[in-house]
């Protein structure tokens, strides 16, 4: 295949126009030590249908229609054929960042009213245009949050993803920023007032890793009596269920975005979601459109906050994004008016509904327990009697994804299984899987 | 009379208004969902922490959800919708044919947390677009999680500290040109380091004896694109690369203009230690209105231990496993990147092989040159060497003999169909335009283009005030951002 349209006679014609004699030429300049001498190591060409057999083949060895009982962030909701059909529009998809207002109103109109909508779900006055996924996101609170207060510490429930706290440490590493991790005791994070030095921030997950719901007002005032900052990711599928960041008192709240419109992806891309506080507006991170009008009047919108950015604040600017995720965050604009507030609920309450169902299910299996006692809400952690990593692969030859093992991040629990359920998942589904783990464990 | 707008009846192709906003579209109890009963007895649940009530989202009938949203579309310039020359964004056509293999449900319905045993094909992907990465750049290995061009500089910077740090050493200060993208002070910034710029010399390549000067123990290391920003080849790149590794620094290459050398030239044979490639410049993944992008990092061999982990392994009976380095920075996302736009640029580099990918660098730089050739009498090109994929020209003449700036022949361009080059980037070039045509336009639409400058450059003398307008034909034109920012309006509610 080739997609450059120059026929032979095209590029001889061209290059007669610049007095060159062959292809060659244009790269006349370049210094023969560092030219490739003939061609590289690569693969033939491949025509269009030799493609499709070749990429066929490799999804061929993924095991992508087992039914979906793993989440930790990602999870397997109903994607309505109105959102991909929208996003997959060429003018959103085939369009740069939108610097050019006024041939880029169509992503400039979506990203604001995502940002409207992602401002309503967290409850706090302002979100961006959407960061590169749930972990970066953390990464850009705890800036926002050691900019604000000037200080250098966080404090982080070891309810936050455990990729998410990989993240936080990779990129605080480098910046001098200590992370001191509070435990998690029967499920719920565990404060330590005595933590030492002053935090900038306090940042925990609600529902946290372990799918336990978090006493909100305690993190929160915890936070606010140490002038630290709450910052809370939260899980967006069970905002029109539980209460929002907003609501609680958080300043900071962020998400791993994927359930809103994005599939599954095997990770990315997916998006992160991000909001805070009016106060806090100035030190946004990312890219942030705001509305105005054009020489005519009429209603525009324009990316705005400009000068914190990295192309006219250097060294200066307060964080290096240029591309982030818009074409995710459109994706979550259409799933989020698609569910309005009825459908948010319905989608949150039925997930809900359907896991403790599971939940009930699968501990009337022997050997199986809950690994903690607190309120959860559509995912929550089992101790397996045998390995769950072993699990897993045994359930999927019985056609489930059965969850995320726990034992690399939380080996001190046991054989834990991370479960969760999705308003995808049918009652069918929910006492098929419990019938399968049941054999898998009778077969050990 | 303007047709009323929001209705079923205003599309902008048919002269409709603004668009209304979903929330002034929303009527309460209109729903596009539906979720039907409940399948599983209703339990009643006593969970703490509940919403008070309702969330004031949009309330629209899919009907309308729809018309809204492709109304925005239609609002909306496109590398589909025409020419995109936008200088360092490498705007080039986007095969369907990967945005098929994005599609696919083998992958698209992968969950990242099923272990490697039920997701081959997925590691196969990443290893094969990390084989052909390294073969591309001669570099021995990379990692695909960083999410776009500037986490992956972030990452490479990391990798660096990470080096020094293990020879005992902390040097503070990593070079950057003065012609570099913004995105290079800031990362060097966020990495803990001090971006200090040398300059360009008269012919717009790196200023060695500058260079040389200012080179000591405390530099880390230096960050460069070649071609660099204004497409020209770095022609003392082994000299460059030699002088900061006899300070034990280290060569980064942002890989932003990469589609000039596919196959061409090579990072690695050129002395660099650490590269990012854009794949939504180089391997033609969709910019999306500003992502997903992707921005992998490759390096050599001495710096692998350092890379983020997992990467992915081929074991002795030819299977993919998952293999942290060692010395690992860690993680720098929670997934595995943006691993969709990974296969789209896995699909397009197999689908031109080792001949269509060296093909790609010929023809973006033919159309540079070619473009650059029909306009440099309107729009002269202060640096003159041989561009490679793109080219600064200069609006200065004609500021200076009509007002009009380098922002109104942009406008003008838009009221042709034409996108925007990039303007006022490099700094170093006055009423900067840059250009960058790409290997997927036809020398006709080239030819198109410099017809469109050349009618600009006239309506300049003739009629300055229609430039200083302009755009006429858009949907809006020229928006008060300096009002935007005074007073902001980010969300619904702050329109009251």
């Amino acid at each position: 295949m080739q997609w450059a349209p120059h026929t032979e006679a095209d590029s001889q014609r061209v290059l007669q126009e610049l007095g060159l004699k062959s292809i060659d030429d244009l790269f006349a300049h370049i210094p023969a030590d560092v030219r490739v001498p003939g061609s590289l190591d690569l693969p033939d060409p491949l025509a269009e249908i030799e493609l499709t057999q070749l990429v066929d083949a490799l999804a061929a060895k993924n095991r992508s229609s087992l039914i979906c009982f793993a989440g930790g962030g990602i999870y397997d909701h109903y994607l309505p054929p109105v959102v991909r059909s929208l996003t997959m529009r060429p003018e959103f998809v085939t369009s740069y960042t939108p610097y050019q207002p006024e041939v880029s109103q169509g992503v400039l109109q979506a990203l604001y009213e995502y940002q409207s909508m992602v401002s309503e779900l967290t409850g706090l006055a302002v979100a961006n245009a959407s960061l590169y996924d749930g972990a970066t996101a953390a990464v850009e609170a705890l800036n926002m949050a050691v900019a604000a207060t000037k200080r250098n510490v966080a404090w982080v429930s070891a309810g936050l993803h455990p990729h998410t706290r990989q993240v936080l440490a990779t990129f605080a590493a480098a910046r001098g920023i200590e992370i001191v991790e509070h435990p998690l005791v029967d499920g719920r994070t565990e404060w330590s007032a005595e933590a030492g030095t002053e935090p900038a921030a306090v940042m925990l997950a609600q529902p946290n890793y372990l799918g336990a719901i978090e006493d909100f007002d305690a993190a929160v005032s915890l936070a606010h009596d140490r002038g630290a900052l709450a910052a809370v990711s939260v899980d967006p599928m069970t905002l029109g269920v539980l209460r929002t960041p907003g609501s609680a008192g958080a300043d900071i709240a962020f998400a791993e975005g994927q359930p809103l419109g994005n599939p599954m992806s095997f990770g990315g891309p997916v998006v992160g979601l991000f909001a805070s506080t009016m106060d806090l507006v100035r030190r946004l991170p990312g890219r942030i459109v705001g509305r105005t009008n054009d020489a005519d009047g009429r209603v525009a919108y324009a990316m705005t906050l400009r000068t914190r950015e990295q192309d006219i604040r250097r060294e200066k600017a307060s964080s290096n994004i240029c591309t982030n995720q818009t074409l995710n965050a459109i994706a979550a604009a259409v799933q989020l008016a698609w569910l309005g507030p009825k459908g948010l609920s319905d989608v949150g309450e039925h997930s809900i509904q359907k896991a403790h169902y599971l939940a009930s299910r699968l501990v009337e299996l022997p050997g199986v327990h809950l690994l903690h006692e607190a309120p959860f809400a559509r995912e929550f952690a089992v101790r397996l009697p045998m390995d769950p990593s072993q699990a897993v692969l045994a359930m999927a030859d019985r056609g489930f994804l059965a969850g995320i093992p726990l034992t690399e991040h939380y080996p001190d629990l046991g054989n834990g299984l991370l479960v969760a359920a999705t308003e995808r998942r049918t009652k069918a589904e929910l006492d098929a899987y419990t019938d399968a783990l049941k054999a898998v464990i009778a077969d050990g | 009379m303007a047709k009323p707008a929001g209705l079923a009846v205003s599309s902008p192709l048919l002269g409709g208004g603004t668009e209304p906003t979903l929330r002034e579209l929303s009527s309460p109890g209109r729903t596009a969902s539906g979720f039907g009963e409940l399948d599983v007895p209703l339990e009643k649940l006593d969970l703490p922490e509940l919403a008070e009530g309702p969330l004031a989202l949009p309330e629209v009938a899919e009907r309308d959800l729809v018309a809204h949203f492709t109304r925005l579309a239609q609002r909306n310039f496109a590398v589909d919708v025409g020419a995109y020359p936008l200088g360092s964004c490498t705007m080039k056509y986007n095969p369907k044919i990967c945005d098929w293999a994005a599609e696919h449900p083998g992958f698209r319905d992968l969950h990242p947390a099923a272990p490697a045993e039920l997701t081959q094909g997925a590691l196969e992907v990443i290893w094969s677009a990390e084989q052909i990465l390294c073969e591309l750049t001669a570099m021995d290995r990379a990692t695909l999680q960083p999410s776009a061009g500037a986490a992956g500089e972030l990452t490479g910077l990391l990798v660096m500290r990470a080096y020094h740090n293990e020879q005992g050493r902390s040097p503070s200060k990593i070079i950057v040109p003065d012609s570099a993208h913004g995105t290079n002070p800031a990362s060097v910034s966020l990495a803990g380091y001090e971006a200090t710029p040398v300059p360009s010399n008269a012919d717009g390549m790196v200023d060695l004896e500058a260079l040389r000067e200012m080179v000591d123990d405390d530099v880390a290391g230096l960050m460069l694109t070649n071609p660099n920003t204004l497409g020209l080849f770095e022609e003392d790149i082994t000299e460059i690369a030699r002088i900061i590794h006899e300070v034990d620094g280290l060569v980064y290459y942002d890989g932003a203009n990469l589609n000039a050398i596919l196959g061409v030239s090579r990072p690695g044979d050129m002395g660099f230690d650490i590269v990012h490639s854009n794949f939504h410049k180089t391997f033609a993944t969709p910019h999306g209105g500003g992502g997903p992008g992707s921005g992998p990092i490759a390096v050599v061999e001495r710096l692998a231990g350092y890379l983020p982990g997992p990467l992915v392994a081929k074991t002795a009976d030819a299977e993919f496993a998952w293999v942290t380095p060692e010395a690992s920075i860690g993680r720098v996302h929670g997934n595995h990147g943006n691993f969709l736009v990974v296969l789209r640029a896995l699909t397009y580099m197999r689908a031109l092989g080792g001949q269509g990918l060296r093909a790609v660098a010929d023809h973006a730089v033919l159309n540079a040159r070619y473009l650059s050739h029909l306009i440099s009498d309107a729009y002269p090109v202060p640096y003159p060497k041989p561009c490679m994929h793109e080219f600064v020209a200069s609006a200065a003449p004609i500021k200076k003999a009509t007002g009009v700036r380098a922002m109104d022949v942009a406008k003008g361009l838009m009221d042709r169909g034409i996108h925007a080059p990039t303007m006022y980037f490099p700094l170093i070039v006055d009423e900067a335009l840059m250009f960058e045509p790409t290997e997927t336009e036809s020398p006709e639409t080239v030819e198109a283009i410099a017809e469109a400058l050349h009618q600009i450059a006239q309506l300049a003398s003739d009629d300055p005030d229609a430039l200083h307008d302009a755009p006429h034909n858009t949907p809006v034109r020229r928006p008060d951002e300096a009002a935007a920012a005074r007073h902001l309006v980010l969300t619904w509610a702050m329109e009251e």
